[in-house]
């Protein structure tokens, strides 16, 4: 199993979640990060006091997936998340030791 | 003898009639006398002032500054709302308005206000108005000093300030300017409080965040202002109370509450488009923060003012206050060095100097019983300005005292744990999610 982690632009969590369902996945989890790689952040000024914010807000969405489903997961995020502008995101993929559902108690692939 | 009885009634008539002319107070009893409308107008002005402080300075400060120090700023301004209104009652109101001491300070006559009674009549309304109308300009003359000294004082440290600093400075000072003290006597013109409140709380302000000392991180970390749309709910209660703080001035409503009113609007304005087009120039963006404080800084601007000039007056007043307030809290303060959090000198201070002396300049004599520079008297520019120099100089040497006082015996600063907590959580115990 795989946990996959994709950074994106906020506006473009809609379409990546709208991408995974049609690639078969039943359920992840969003939350709101900052962050910064390429993307400069921006100046915010307050009566005359400039503040330069390094921090860009963005979406962190998590997946667990099973190794075959792996390739078509990063392939579908980077399709909905891209804009071909810096700032884009990235998408990290870890092995995941072990998943379960609370309600049944199921392991591994069954669980996911 | 029926036609002599007939040409003396007519006489008599006439007479009545002609002194009836002259002044109709000689027609009937001259003795003061309730005014409803005017009684109405001055109820209705007491409470939209003390809306000027709960929730108008508590949001518009509130949203200025770091989220972990809003409730602090909030507790501030109420706590302040209850503890002045009570050393009004006490000794406050005494030391302002009571006629029986010198030129400097009112006694203790008037002290628990056991002299006022239902019927009691001061001017043209109830004398118990007069008191609790004056306690709502007290209330936020100390409440405006927390801007200055916000996310760093001592909460306990905060309560001792502003009550000693309401008796030893805002009393005396009122009792200048308006309770028949020198300043009044000398012909200072304040109408509703330039120098009362505003110079009086800015050079407080000032003086408390220089002994204060700089907040940690300043210059370094983020101090954005967490939640501007506070700041501008507080920024627009403001507005609209302070129609109850320059035209309730007028003590009466007739035409000149509504001239001071109709001026008051016109200088806001000015100063809220002088600030958002200035800002605009030099940093490139106009502001939401830059037109609400432009905005107050001519309604401090014009409360000197408010009844003694006309629109036209108004609106160079309102222009000008723009321009130097901005100046103030943008350049100035970065220039001098001191942490001014919220900008209390610059909009209080710098703008009730600004209209204290453009008071004297714009004074139209058929308006407010007072010519101005501009109507030929120019000595009053001199009689604002010394009426300016008096109030800084007290202000400025007392708060400094009762500050120093305070640090040596509890500490006025919280610790540097607590400061990095958040006064929310460390002198409150309470956080906002």
């Amino acid at each position: 199993m795989k946990l996959i982690t994709a950074i994106v632009k906020p506006a473009k969590l809609e379409d990546v979640r709208a991408a995974l369902v049609d690639v078969g996945i039943q359920g992840l989890t969003s939350s709101e990060v900052s962050g910064f790689g390429r993307q400069k952040g921006h100046t915010e000024i307050y009566r005359g006091a400039e503040y330069a914010i390094s921090f860009v807000p963005k979406t962190k969405i998590e997946v667990a997936v099973a190794d075959d489903q792996a390739d078509a997961v990063i392939e579908a995020i980077s399709g909905a998340a891209g804009t071909g502008n810096i700032g884009d995101g990235k998408i990290f993929v870890l092995d995941l030791g072990q998943a379960v559902r609370i309600r049944t108690g199921e392991t591994g692939d069954e669980a996911l | 003898m029926t036609k002599i009885f007939k040409l003396t009634s007519i006489v008599a008539l006439a007479a009545t009639g002609v002194a009836f002319f002259i002044d109709p107070a000689l027609a009937a009893e001259a003795k003061p006398k309730l005014d409803t409308g005017d009684t109405s107008w001055l109820l209705i002005s007491t409470a939209i002032v003390l809306m000027m402080t709960i929730p108008g300075v508590a949001l518009f400060y509130g949203g200025m500054t770091r989220k972990k120090n809003v409730l602090s700023v909030l507790m501030q301004s109420f706590a302040i709302t209850c503890l002045i209104s009570i050393i009004w009652m006490v000794i406050g109101y005494s030391l302002a308005f009571s006629k029986g001491g010198n030129a400097y300070v009112g006694n203790f006559d008037l002290a628990f206000l056991d002299h006022l009674t239902v019927g009691a009549i001061n001017g043209t309304i109830p004398d118990s108005l007069f008191v609790v109308f004056q306690m709502t300009f007290a209330i936020i003359t100390a409440a405006l000093i927390t801007g200055a000294v916000a996310e760093r004082m001592k909460f306990s440290a905060l309560l001792w300030f502003v009550g000693l600093w309401s008796l030893v400075v805002y009393s005396p000072v009122t009792f200048w300017v308006w309770g028949g003290g020198f300043l009044g006597d000398a012909g200072v013109l304040d109408f509703a409080g330039g120098t009362v409140v505003h110079i009086n709380s800015g050079i407080a302000a000032l003086v408390a965040c220089i002994m204060l000392g700089k907040r940690k991180g300043y210059g370094v970390e983020n101090l954005a202002p967490h939640n501007l749309v506070l700041t501008v709910i507080g920024g627009a209660f403001l507005w609209v109370g302070w129609f109850g703080f320059n035209a309730g001035s007028a003590l009466g409503a007739n035409g000149g509450a509504a001239m001071a009113m109709t001026v008051t609007q016109i200088a806001a304005a000015a100063a809220g488009l002088s600030w958002m087009f200035i800002e605009w120039v030099t940093h490139k963006k106009p502001t939401v923060l830059g037109i609400v404080s432009g905005a107050v800084a001519g309604l401090v601007a014009i409360t000197p003012a408010a009844g003694f000039v006309g629109p036209k007056g108004a609106l160079a007043i309102g222009l000008l206050a723009g321009l130097v307030c901005f100046w103030g809290a943008t350049s100035l303060k970065h220039k001098l060095g001191y942490d001014d959090s919220l900008d209390v000198f610059a909009v209080h201070g710098l703008g009730g100097i600004t209209g204290a002396i453009l008071t004297g300049v714009f004074a139209v004599e058929a308006i407010g019983g007072t010519a101005g520079a501009l109507e030929g008297n120019l000595a009053q520019i001199g009689t604002q300005l010394y009426g300016i120099a008096a109030t800084i100089v007290w202000s400025a040497v007392a708060t400094a005292i009762i500050i120093f006082v305070i640090d040596k015996t509890i500490g006025i600063r919280v610790d540097s744990d607590a400061e990095a907590e958040g006064l929310d959580l460390s002198q409150h115990g309470e956080i906002i999610h």
